[in-house]
C-alpha cells in the first residue's frame, strides 16, 4: 500500500499520510482499549447496586442461590414486610423523621453559609485573614476531637434525643466546606452589579438578597444537594444523639432492622436498603450537574 | 468604613458564634477532658497524664486499634487515589458518553457512607455472597472474608475504594484544564504517551493530588460506618479502627476522659501527617507561575 503511494506522491506527503494513518490507527486502538476498560470497571462498580435492586424482589431462598440479578419469581414480600418493621412504626415514620432532620438543616445551612461567604468575599474587617484561615482549619479539623464535649454540651442544654444537635451547628455555618465553596464561587463573580445596586441606594442586605443570591444560584443548589445527601447518609450523628425509636431517621432504622430481623429474612433488609438509597439516587440523577460542579469547584485552588 | 467593618462582622456572626461554641470550646475541653476521669455522673477528676500512660503502656486494645487504623489508612488512601487518577486519565479523552461514564462512576460516592451500602457489603462478601460466586466462576474456592483478620479489613478498604468518584471528578476537572499546547509540545519533542503522562501531566496534577491526599487521609482516619456495620470491629479486633474504639469508650462505657485521650492521640496523628504533607508539598507540588483558574 505504501509503495503505491510512494510512486504517486512526493515522499514528504507520503510520510505525512502514513503518520496520519498511524495516528488514526493508534487513536482507534486507544479508544477501543479505553471503552473496554470503562465498560469493565463500570460494570464491576454498578453490578452490586443492580444486584441489590434485583435481590430485593427475590425470595429469601433465592437470594444466595445465584449471581444473577433477575428474580425467578418476583415478590414484593420483602418490601411489604420490611416496611412494617419489628417496631410499632412503619418505615414511613422513619422517612418522615429523616425529612424533619434534613429540611431545617438544609435551610439553615444555605442561609448561614451564604451570609458568611458574603462577609468573607465582599467586606473588609479586622482579622479577616485569620478568620478565613479558621474556616480552613475547621474544614480539616477531625470531628472526632470535638464530638465528646459537644455531646456533653447538648446534654447540659437538655437537647439529647431531639433534632436540635443535628440542626443547630449547621445553622451556624458549621459545615466549613460549604462556606469555603461559596466564598470561592463569590470571589470569582464580578462586583459591578452589586456596585450598581449600591449606587441606586440598595443597602447591603438588599444587595445580598436581590443581587448576590440569584448569582450564587448554582453554587447554592450544590450546597443544598450535598447537605441533603450527607444528612440522609449520616449515621453517627443520629446514633449518638437520638435514642427514642419514634425519632429514628432511616439510617438508624435500617441498622435496627438488621439487629432485630431474623437472620434468614434477607429480602426485608435488602428491600429497605433499596428504599433508603432511593431518595439520594433520585436527587442525584435529577441534578447531577450541580454535584459534579460542586465537587470540581471544591478542588480548585483559590 | 467603620460601618463596613461592623456589617462584615454582622454577616459573619453565625459563623463566629458556631466557631466558639461548637468548635473552639469543645476542642479545648476535649484536651482538658483527656487529662481527667469523667463518667458524666460526677464532675471530671483531674488525673494528669494517667490516661495517656495507660494508653501507651498497658492498653493492648489501643495498640491493636492504632496499628489497624494506620494499616487501613495507608492502604486505602493510595489505592483509592491511584484508582481515581487511573480512571480520570482514561476518561480524559474525546470519548462519546464521557458524561455517562462520569455519572456512573460517581454513583457509589453519592451513596457514600450510607448504611444501606454497608449492609450490601455484608451480603456481597458473605460466604455464599456475590463476590465468592464470582470468584468460584474463575475457579477459586470461597474466601472467608469476614472470618479472616486480613480479609476483613480489606473489605472495608474495597468499600472505600469503590467510592473513588469524588476524587476522580476532581482529577478529571484538573486534567481537562491542562493546556493542550503542552501535549503538542511534548509530542513534537518525541515524547510517548507514558512519558508525557509522567513528565507533563503528573507535575501539573500535583496540586490536586495534594488536595485529594489530605482530604482523603483526614476522612480515612475517621472511618466509622464501615467497621461498625460490616464487621463490628472483628474478627479479633482486626477492623477495630480508632473511631470505633472512641465511640465505644465514650458512648457505651461513658469513659469520657479516656475516650478524649484516644481522640487526641488520633487528632495528633492526623495533624502531624497533615503538617508533613503541607511541609513536603513545597518540594513536590508544582504551582504554575501564571494565575489561571
Amino acid at each position: 500500500m505504501t509503495d503505491i503511494h510512494l510512486s504517486n506522491t512526493t515522499s514528504i506527503r507520503t510520510q505525512d499520510e502514513a503518520a496520519a494513518a498511524k495516528r488514526a490507527r493508534m487513536d482507534l486502538i486507544s479508544s477501543v482499549v479505553r471503552y473496554a476498560l470503562l465498560f469493565g470497571v463500570g460494570f464491576l462498580m454498578l453490578y452490586p447496586l443492580i444486584w441489590l435492586v434485583g435481590a430485593s424482589f427475590k425470595t429469601n431462598s433465592e437470594i444466595f442461590s445465584g449471581a444473577g440479578f433477575l428474580p425467578n419469581s418476583p415478590t414484593v414480600e420483602g418490601y411489604v414486610r420490611g416496611w412494617q418493621t419489628s417496631t410499632p412504626y412503619t418505615f414511613g415514620r422513619f422517612f418522615w423523621n429523616s425529612f424533619l432532620i434534613i429540611l431545617p438543616k438544609v435551610i439553615g445551612t444555605a442561609i448561614s453559609c451564604t451570609m458568611v461567604a458574603y462577609a468573607f468575599a465582599r467586606f473588609d474587617f479586622p482579622f479577616k485573614k485569620i478568620l478565613f484561615g479558621s474556616v480552613i482549619a475547621v474544614l480539616l479539623l477531625p470531628n472526632v476531637v470535638t464530638r465528646i464535649p459537644q455531646y456533653i454540651l447538648f446534654r447540659d442544654l437538655g437537647w439529647l434525643d431531639s433534632f436540635l444537635p443535628l440542626w443547630v451547628p449547621s445553622a451556624l455555618a458549621g459545615d466549613a466546606f460549604f462556606v469555603f465553596m461559596l466564598v470561592q464561587f463569590l470571589r470569582s463573580l464580578p462586583t459591578d452589579m452589586e456596585e450598581a445596586a449600591r449606587v441606586d441606594g440598595a443597602n447591603s442586605l438588599q444587595t445580598l438578597v436581590f443581587i448576590v443570591v440569584p448569582m450564587l444560584g448554582p453554587a447554592l443548589v450544590s450546597v443544598c444537594l450535598f447537605q441533603f445527601m450527607w444528612t440522609m447518609n449520616d449515621f453517627l450523628g443520629p446514633l449518638i444523639y437520638i435514642s427514642s425509636v419514634d425519632k429514628y431517621p432511616v439510617s438508624l432504622a435500617l441498622k435496627l432492622s438488621i439487629d432485630t430481623t431474623e437472620a434468614f429474612e434477607w429480602n426485608r433488609i435488602l428491600a429497605m436498603s433499596v428504599l433508603t438509597i432511593t431518595p439520594a439516587l433520585v436527587v442525584f440523577f435529577a441534578a447531577q450537574r450541580y454535584f459534579i460542579e460542586g465537587i470540581s469547584a471544591g478542588g480548585r485552588k483559590g | 468604613m467603620r460601618s463596613q467593618r461592623l456589617l462584615g462582622y454582622a454577616y459573619l456572626a453565625p459563623y463566629l458564634i458556631g466557631l466558639v461554641i461548637f468548635t473552639a470550646i469543645p476542642f479545648l475541653s476535649s484536651l482538658y477532658l483527656s487529662f481527667t476521669s469523667y463518667d458524666l455522673m460526677s464532675s471530671p477528676q483531674w488525673t494528669g497524664l494517667s490516661n495517656y500512660q495507660r494508653l501507651f503502656t498497658r492498653d493492648r486494645t489501643f495498640e491493636k486499634s492504632l496499628s489497624v487504623t494506620l494499616l487501613y489508612v495507608f492502604s486505602t488512601v493510595p489505592l483509592k487515589l491511584a484508582f481515581a487518577l487511573f480512571i480520570a486519565a482514561i476518561l480524559n479523552y474525546k470519548l462519546k458518553f464521557i458524561n455517562v461514564f462520569r455519572t456512573a462512576f460517581y454513583v457509589p460516592s453519592i451513596l457514600g457512607g450510607s448504611i444501606a451500602i454497608a449492609v450490601l457489603w455484608r451480603y456481597l462478601f458473605s460466604t455464599e455472597g456475590l463476590v465468592n460466586m464470582a470468584i468460584a466462576t474463575l475457579g477459586f474456592g470461597p474466601v472467608d472474608w469476614f472470618g479472616d483478620p486480613t480479609n476483613a479489613l480489606f473489605t472495608i478498604t474495597l468499600l472505600r475504594c469503590w467510592q473513588f468518584g469524588s476524587a476522580m471528578v476532581i482529577f478529571l476537572a484538573a486534567l481537562q484544564s491542562i493546556d493542550k499546547s503542552l501535549y503538542e509540545a511534548a509530542s513534537i519533542d518525541g515524547a510517548g504517551k507514558v512519558t508525557t503522562f509522567i513528565f507533563v501531566t503528573l507535575p501539573l496534577l500535583t496540586p490536586v493530588i495534594f488536595f485529594n491526599l489530605v482530604m482523603q487521609m483526614v476522612q480515612a482516619f475517621q472511618e466509622f460506618n464501615g467497621p461498625y456495620i460490616i464487621t463490628q470491629g472483628g474478627p479479633l479486633k482486626s477492623t477495630y479502627l480508632l473511631p470505633l474504639y472512641i465511640y465505644e469508650e465514650a458512648f457505651k462505657k461513658f469513659n469520657m476522659g479516656y475516650a478524649s485521650a484516644i481522640a487526641w492521640v488520633l487528632f495528633a496523628i492526623i495533624m502531624v501527617l497533615t503538617l508533613v504533607a503541607f511541609w513536603s508539598s513545597k518540594k513536590w507540588v508544582y504551582y504554575a507561575g501564571d494565575k489561571r483558574s
